[in-house]
């Protein structure tokens, strides 16, 4: 075959060689690599911001860092996990993984796409550097209430700036798959045809193009409130700081769930696989995550039941939250209906997917809990909350997306990892983050608020406990990035089905790893 | 929950973990509390607690069971049952049963929570960088107010590096490390109390566990929550709203006295407040004011400005050595009386009496190789 020919039949070229075909890349497994790359980096950054919180909780009396120092860690490890680990790990594996399952060769906007992931390492090489100005880094909490965020030092309009860029990233990122899924499907590959986990993304990418630009507006109003003598929250001058938290919270809940609907997608990919039968209720679960999904405008307002409104409303937010148990929970009984008589093994995705299960339910009940709105009145703003949003957001979000670099990484290394590396990180993972996140209930009931760096000596015990188990899980991880290593440089080779059980077009029709340019011509959907 | 408990805490002692005497301190539950909020919202915490526990024990049951039957290393060979419509239903309706049955109970607690009318007296409570201040609005105390600051001996305490165990801070403060304050809110038992909550510069949560509630006390506003304490008794809390530098050092302390210790009470803080205002009328020593001055600058002002008036930098100006602490008194004055606006310094016109502040402003313009002029309470007076 000529040289000519191969370029004019299907532009079947390799990747560039060296740096810049990082920088200049366009393609999807390129940026999927690059995003999941970055925020394991941030997994790591804000894990060692956690390790210093928890080393200064780990006895009563200041030991380690000053009360302002801790507060900017409580704050920027907030923010860096949130935006920086969890939503850049989900938009990598959509960026991998969504035109692989819709049979397109690529997203739709791919040098949009190389621009929304660019701009991560600015804009957070911006929030980092915060920590180097006078006052330091942002220290009001990751939801920057003022009027307390307006005292920050000169470090502000950088934070402020660094939200607005990775704001914009995300939309953009949401843009590409949002015009993907609904233009690039292979003939055949129906919207009820398509995986939950391009789905529940679709969904998703709604969620962040309505409320990132809501976000974006509240920062810009804290912004010209501290340097254009605005008073949108200053009540001295006709403001309403309550208004602040309105306006955040109709962006914060939503992104509540922008946190956690890939990861449905996701668990809702390997159950199946692993019990060998397809996932009960594919169309109820299509159906709850866009329930879920409505639910999420209507229920900002439960993180604010002490602020003060009125009785009514506050009878509202806590129906509407409680409704929110229902869609849940038809998720988590359709896992369990998969599992049920399947035929099953438990190899690391699948074991994370059921830790996720069982632990994002355990977090499901205390949000339960926390969404009855006179008990709310005890549990807000304690250790219990604490508790509940890392049992969501840690063995919820990460723990998907542990289980999704297990189960793909084969797929897209063409090497099978270390499994019994995998299931040690699995173990120790799972009983250390147990241990550092439930004596945290317990803390909260007890009286102990969330965000102090110092607290009285009955709730030493507890914290030593829940330190220790913080070290551990946070020394743990390293074990998944010797996997993930070992991985990329070789190992046994993995088949194209890579899975006993698994389906769907990734696993079926492209090899192991797929090439660099896949599905350039569609695929037949059966 | 008590074998639940007992169980617990032997597991955990028996790894060696706490330290011999501490098993009281694994505390595991919410706490009742001494009011009926309290109570109720601890009743309908248990309520849902169990309902979770239940279903926690159907969803997980069934898991379980399912890992361990339906394994392929025990030859189970996998269904291919993919749906129900029925089963849908099912698990649809029945949680909403059981949360319209959950919904019932907290909206009555709810309402019974929200509804201030009726109290026998009102108190203030402004919420400041960081301590509370409590003015009692009517009633046999109306016109008391009270600064209320973390007590000295723990602000010292807590200072950074200064070798704290949980040993050394159990053995000087027992259960009351952060948790005890110079002055506490003192209210009579059997009176329902109304309470006004407001701040002076950013959010605060005045929140004490034993009376079942937290509400913001936000800058501008002023939100309303009550409460009925029929045991006398010293109930603690802190601040629940992330405050800044020092939102863990703002404890609360409520005094619940039987009406006629509170009536000897009142009576004292009257006394007091007739002293405080001779002392406002007559010329003060020099000496007199930097001494008082002192004190009221470790209460009020050190947490920032630091105890040497270096300040911090770029976050908290230096007094030591500043234009204004060695300039114009009126400047001087000014600045703390109304504090900066779109900084961190707060207005000290409503915290602070005529000579506390004379003091600490005679203390500020003469320490730290500060020289400047004396400032008398008449000249407080004179501008308030």
């Amino acid at each position: 075959m000529s040289h000519e020919a191969t370029h004019d039949g299907h532009d079947d070229h390799g990747p560039a060689k060296g740096l810049m075909r990082w920088v200049t890349t366009t393609n999807h497994k390129d940026i999927g690599t690059l995003y999941l790359l970055f925020a394991l980096v941030m997994f790591f950054i804000g894990g060692a911001m956690a390790m210093v919180i928890r080393a200064e909780l780990f006895q009563p009396g200041l030991q380690v860092v000053d009360p302002q120092f801790f507060n900017s860690m409580t704050t920027v490890h907030a923010l860096v996990m949130i935006f920086g680990a969890v939503m850049p790990a989900f938009t990598g594996l959509a960026n991998w993984l969504i035109p692989m399952q819709i049979g397109a060769p690529d997203m739709a906007l791919p040098r949009m796409n190389n621009f929304s992931f660019w701009i991560l390492p600015f804009a957070f090489s911006l929030l980092l550097s915060t920590f180097f100005m006078e006052g330091g880094g942002p220290a009001g909490g990751w939801t920057i209430y003022p009027p307390l965020s307006l005292q920050m030092g000169d470090g502000f309009p950088f934070m402020i700036f660094a939200i607005h860029l990775a704001g914009i990233s995300s939309i953009m990122g949401s843009i590409n798959v949002v015009v993907t899924i609904l233009n690039m499907r292979a003939p055949g590959m129906t919207l009820m045809k398509m995986p939950l986990f391009v789905w529940t993304w679709l969904i998703t990418a709604y969620l962040l193009i309505a409320t990132m630009p809501v976000l974006a507006g509240a920062v810009t109003m804290l912004l010209t409130d501290k340097f254009a003598a605005t008073s949108f929250f200053s009540a001295a001058g006709g403001g309403d700081p309550v208004m602040y938290q309105h306006i955040f919270w109709f962006f914060g809940h939503p992104e509540v769930y922008i946190l956690i609907l890939p990861a449905f997608g996701i668990v809702s990919a390997i159950v199946p696989t692993f019990a060998r039968k397809p996932l009960f209720g594919y169309s109820s679960m299509v159906y709850a995550t866009a329930s879920i999904a409505f639910l999420s405008f209507i229920v900002w307002a439960h993180h604010m039941f002490t602020v003060g409104m009125p009785v009514v409303g506050e009878l509202f937010f806590m129906y509407a939250t409680m409704m929110i148990a229902v869609p849940t929970g038809v998720k988590v009984f359709n896992w369990v209906s998969t599992m049920w008589k399947g035929s099953m093994t438990f190899e690391t995705p699948m074991l994370f997917a059921i830790g996720f299960i069982m632990m994002f339910t355990l977090g499901g009940f205390s949000g339960l809990m926390l969404a009855i709105a006179p008990a709310d009145f005890q549990y807000h703003d304690t250790y219990f909350v604490v508790a509940h949003f890392h049992y969501v957001l840690v063995t919820g979000a990460i723990y998907s997306i542990m289980a999704a670099a297990y189960y793909w990484l084969p797929k897209w290394t063409g090497n099978m990892y270390d499994e019994t590396l995998g299931k040690w990180h699995f173990w120790i993972s799972t009983i250390s983050v147990n241990v550092l996140f439930f004596p945290q209930h317990f803390l909260g009931l007890a009286g102990m608020p969330r965000r102090i760096p110092d607290y009285a000596v009955q709730f030493a015990d507890w914290n030593m406990i829940s330190s220790i188990g913080g070290f551990v899980f946070g020394l743990s991880q390293l074990m998944f990035v010797v996997v993930i290593y070992k991985a990329i440089k070789g190992g046994k080779k993995a088949t194209d089905q890579v899975w006993e059980g698994a389906t769907g077009l990734e696993f079926e029709q492209l090899s192991s790893p797929p090439p660099y340019h896949s599905f350039n011509e569609a695929p037949v959907i059966k | 929950m008590r074998a639940f408990k007992n169980w617990l805490v032997a597991v955990v002692g028996a790894t060696g973990l706490s330290a011999g005497s501490a098993f009281a301190d694994y505390a595991l539950n919410m706490r009742e509390g001494v009011t009926a909020t309290s109570q109720a919202n601890y009743e309908i915490h248990m309520i849902i607690f169990w309902v979770c526990v239940a279903i926690g024990i159907v969803v997980f049951g069934a898991m379980i069971y399912s890992m361990i039957a339906h394994r392929k290393s025990k030859g189970a060979v996998a269904a291919q049952f993919h749906e129900s419509t029925l089963m849908e239903i099912v698990w649809t309706v029945i949680p909403i049963v059981i949360l319209i049955s959950m919904a019932i109970p907290a909206t009555k607690t709810l309402l019974a929570m929200e509804d201030t009318s009726n109290a026998d007296m009102t108190i203030k409570v402004t919420g400041v960088q960081w301590k509370w201040k409590y003015d009692y609005v009517d009633g046999a105390a109306e016109g008391v107010s009270i600064i209320s600051s973390l007590h000295p001996d723990h602000n010292e305490a807590r200072l950074l590096k200064t070798g704290q165990t949980t040993e050394s801070l159990r053995a000087q403060f027992g259960d009351q490390y952060l948790l005890d304050v110079d002055n506490p809110l003192v209210i009579p038992t059997g009176q329902k109390i109304r309470f006004l909550l407001t701040a002076a510069d950013v959010i605060h949560a005045w929140w004490v566990p034993d009376l079942g509630w937290k509400k913001d006390a936000i800058p501008g506003f002023v939100n309303e929550a009550w409460t009925k304490v029929d045991k006398p008794g010293v109930y603690r809390g802190q601040c629940a709203e992330l405050c800044g530098k020092d939102h863990g050092f703002m404890p609360i302390v409520v005094v619940a006295k039987d009406p006629a210790d509170y009536a000897k009470w009142v009576e004292s803080q009257k006394g007091a407040a007739a002293d405080a205002a001779a002392a406002a009328d007559r010329v003060w020593m020099k000496d007199e004011l930097i001494a008082k001055g002192e004190k009221v600058y470790n209460t009020n002002c050190a947490a920032c400005h630091q105890a040497n008036g270096a300040g911090l930098p770029g976050a908290f100006p230096a007094i030591a050595g500043s234009a204004i602490a060695n300039g114009a008194a009126a400047a001087h004055v000014d600045t703390v009386m109304n504090g900066r606006a779109g900084t961190a310094m707060a207005a000290y016109k409503s915290i602070l009496n005529d000579v506390d502040m004379a003091a600490v402003l005679t203390f500020q313009r003469n320490s730290w190789g500060n020289s400047g002029s004396v400032i008398q309470p008449a000249d407080i007076k004179a501008v308030r």
